[in-house]
C-alpha cells in the first residue's frame, strides 16, 4: 500500500485571508439519476450529509455531497473510507444505470479562511462571488484564470474548492497571491 | 461581454466559462444525400445581423450542450434552451417575434 500524499503537501500562507491545502480528501463521482431515492440515500449515508438539489453543496462535518452536473455529484469523505463509499454506493446502486469512481488521487481540496475571501476569488474567476449571488449551500463550478474549479462556502468567512491535482500548486499559487494583495473594498465584507 | 444561463445548471455563466458551438438546429447530412445538402450542411451557415441561435457548451461547469437565442448586433440574450430539441421553443419565438418584429432566421420568422 502506497502512502497517500496530498497534491500540496499541506502547504499554507496566514493573513487577512489565509489560503490552506486540506490534505487528503475521499472523493467519489457518483454519476446516474439523481432523482431516485436510492441515489440521494446511499451519497446521504456516505457523507453523512444531506443531498443537494440543482447547484446546492450540502455539507456536514463528515463530509458533504457537491452538485456537479444533472446527472453528477461528488460525494466527499474521509481519505480512508473512499474505497469502502464507493462499493456502498455500487451495491446500493446494482441494476441501475450509474457510475461510482474514487477520485480521491485525481484532485486537491483547497480552503480560503477570513472575511475578505469573496474578494480573493472575484479576482481568479468571472462567477458572481456578491453575497447576494452565491451563499453558503450553493456549489459553482467555474474557472479560476486558466483552470477548472467548483467553490463552495462552508461559512461567510471560510469556502473550500477542488480543482485537479496536476494544476493544484497552480491554483494555491494564484490563490496565494491574490490573498496576499490588499483589499479593494468592491465586495461587501462579511 | 456575453452572459447566458445555463439551462442545467441555473447559473449566469460568462463567455469565458463557455465554449462556442457554432450555428444550433442543422441538419445532419450524411451518406446518401446529395452534393448540395451535404455542402450546405458542411460549410453554408448564417451570419445575421440581428437575431442568431447558436449551440454553446458550459465548458467550464456541467459539461453539457445547450442552445442560446441572442441578438448579434447589441448582445441581447433572448433566452437559452436545452440541446434536445430541433426548433427553438414556441414562447421563445414568440418572444422574439415581440422584440424584433420582422426578423427571419433561415425558415423561422
Ligand atoms: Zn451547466
Amino acid at each position: 500500500m502506497s502512502e497517500v500524499v496530498s497534491a500540496l503537501h499541506g502547504r499554507r500562507t496566514e493573513g487577512s485571508v489565509a489560503v490552506r491545502d486540506t490534505g487528503p480528501r475521499g472523493m467519489i463521482q457518483v454519476r446516474g439519476d439523481l432523482g431516485a431515492e436510492a441515489l440521494q440515500s446511499v451519497c446521504r449515508e456516505v457523507a453523512g450529509s444531506g443531498f443537494p438539489g440543482q447547484g446546492g453543496a450540502e455539507v456536514s462535518d463528515q463530509g458533504a455531497v457537491l452538485w456537479m452536473s444533472p446527472d453528477e455529484v461528488l460525494v466527499l469523505t474521509a481519505r480512508d473510507r473512499a474505497a469502502e463509499g464507493v462499493t456502498r454506493i455500487g451495491a446500493a446502486l446494482a441494476g441501475t444505470h450509474h457510475l461510482a469512481v474514487d477520485v480521491s488521487d485525481a484532485r486537491a481540496v483547497i480552503a480560503l479562511e477570513g472575511a475578505g475571501l469573496r474578494e480573493v476569488l472575484a479576482r481568479l474567476t468571472p462567477a458572481n462571488m456578491h453575497p447576494e449571488a452565491f451563499r453558503p449551500g450553493q456549489m459553482r463550478r467555474t474557472r479560476l484564470a486558466q483552470v477548472a474549479a467548483g467553490i463552495w462556502l462552508t461559512s461567510e468567512t471560510s469556502a473550500e474548492l477542488i480543482c485537479f491535482r496536476s494544476v493544484a500548486d497552480y491554483v494555491f499559487d494564484l490563490l496565494a497571491n491574490a490573498a496576499a494583495s490588499p483589499a479593494v473594498g468592491h465586495l461587501p465584507v462579511a | 461581454m456575453l452572459t447566458l444561463q445555463c439551462p442545467y445548471c441555473g447559473v449566469q455563466c460568462d463567455e469565458t466559462e463557455l465554449s462556442p458551438g457554432g450555428e444550433a438546429h442543422l441538419t445532419r447530412f450524411g451518406p446518401g444525400s446529395d452534393d448540395t445538402e451535404f455542402e450546405q450542411y458542411l460549410f453554408l451557415r448564417e451570419n445575421p445581423r440581428g437575431v442568431h441561435f447558436e449551440r454553446w457548451r458550459h465548458a467550464y461547469g456541467c459539461g453539457k450542450w445547450f442552445h442560446a437565442a441572442r441578438c448579434t448586433m447589441t448582445l441581447e440574450v433572448f433566452g437559452t434552451y436545452p440541446a434536445q430539441v430541433t426548433e427553438p421553443p414556441a414562447d421563445l419565438i414568440e418572444k422574439i417575434r415581440e422584440k424584433r418584429p420582422g426578423w427571419r432566421w433561415r425558415d423561422l420568422a
